[in-house]
């Protein structure tokens, strides 16, 4: 039964995976090689497909693999799969924290993983950085500083900061007007 | 009070679990950029709209979503599905969460197997990246004052984001964030200073947690 294995399949890798939609990618080449579902180049490109669409790439790739082996269906199912394990985990957690919530441990321990968090946004920020903002091969080729910085991207970010003080719209305006500006100036 | 027409239980129910639906289905559809980049998305539709979460708690859900199994932003939105309306709220705001990318990649992988590729696509999210710093520079910038409360904190802080954003450079294996996370939970339960947290939130701000 296909559907059932795709589910299932996908439910480990949701199972195994911890910590954001890259962590899949070691289980999706393994799948891979086992199951034959999608190919490597497959995965390579849905990479691409994941940083131009909204989803994670373990999400993309599940609905891709699910659709390619059997349908619609078969892409529900497998994208399920995939978000069950995470699920189940949170409600359980969830429930803890509801009667735990006041206990001294439990709260020293936010007061040590809410830096944490902050630190793993701003490592985020980083990587979004170096590929919105950066040219990090131009700079490894000339070692010139200068070649480092892309200027349009760079004064388009200092003015959307700005605009975003002054003016308060829904930041999905701004993710549009971004894109139209893109285009325009085919950054 | 008992002339008041009101709505029977069970429809009040779907309609709010409808709405969670519904809200996560329109995060879930303009998300890009991982799963960080929801926070603003998140801070403007529930926390200052709707008033279903606050800051702390979403900080509290990325943290705790970052050392669990599964895709960070799914976490987030079962946390608060669940906060909000219990089991099937969770499943609400989860499966709402998927639909629009579900919906994404079918339509992707039916009709254009190249989208990726096309020049469009490519300028608009170059684009769009660059809003996507500047919405989580944001982000940082808001939570900083709530997550980084005296030296400690501050250290742990430089600490692990030098070891997640350049700790490849020094080791020689990357360090999986969630030791990191864990590791910075652990710290915390041992050396304390949730007294002077909780302090320190009680003074600044009339909504503490829970």
């Amino acid at each position: 039964m296909i559907f059932l294995r795709l589910f299932f399949e996908f439910f480990k890798t949701g199972l195994f995976s911890v910590g954001g939609g890259l962590a899949t990618l070691p289980f999706l080449y393994e799948m891979s090689n086992k199951t034959g579902w999608f190919s490597h180049a497959d995965i390579a490109d849905m990479i691409a497909i994941s940083e131009s669409t909204p989803g994670a790439i373990g999400i993309n790739m599940s609905t891709y693999a699910g659709y390619t082996t059997s349908g619609v269906l078969g892409g529900i199912c497998a994208t399920i799969g995939l978000a069950m394990p995470s699920l189940l985990i949170i409600l359980i957690i969830a429930r803890f924290l509801d009667h735990f919530s006041d206990n001294r441990h439990v709260q020293n321990a936010f007061y040590g993983l809410r830096p944490a968090s902050i630190a793993m946004i701003s490592a985020a920020l980083v990587n979004v950085i170096k590929v919105a903002l950066l040219n990090p091969s131009a700079f490894a080729d000339s070692g010139k500083l200068l070649d480092l910085l892309r200027p349009v991207p760079i004064v388009m970010a200092a003015v959307l900061f700005f605009a975003m003080k002054k003016i308060k719209l829904h930041p999905i305006v701004f993710l549009g007007v971004s894109a139209v500006i893109g285009i325009l100036l085919k950054l | 009070m008992f002339f008041k027409r009101q709505l029977p239980k069970k429809e009040v129910v779907m309609k709010e679990l409808l709405e969670l639906y519904l809200a996560f289905f329109r995060i879930g559809c303009v998300n890009f950029g991982g799963g960080y980049a929801m926070l603003p998305l998140l801070e403007k539709d529930l926390v200052n709209e709707r008033g279903w979460t606050t800051m702390d708690d979403l900080m509290d859900y990325f943290a705790i979503g970052q050392c669990t199994p599964g895709i960070i932003a799914l976490n987030v939105s079962t946390f608060i599905g669940y906060k909000r309306k219990g089991v099937v709220g969770a499943f609400a705001s989860t499966l709402g969460f998927l639909t629009g990318p579900i919906a994404i990649i079918l339509v992707i992988a039916a009709f254009l197997t190249n989208f990726a590729e096309l020049e469009v696509v490519q300028h608009a999210f170059a684009g769009i990246r660059v809003c996507v710093c500047v919405l989580i520079l944001q982000a940082i910038l808001k939570l900083w004052k709530k997550s980084v409360v005296d030296v400690v904190t501050l250290i742990l802080y430089l600490i692990i984001f030098f070891l997640a954003a350049a700790g490849s450079l020094i080791l020689p294996f990357k360090l999986p964030a969630a030791v990191l996370v864990i590791a910075a939970g652990v710290f915390g339960i041992l050396f304390g200073g949730a007294g002077k947290a909780s302090d320190k939130n009680e003074n600044g701000k009339g909504a503490g947690k829970r």
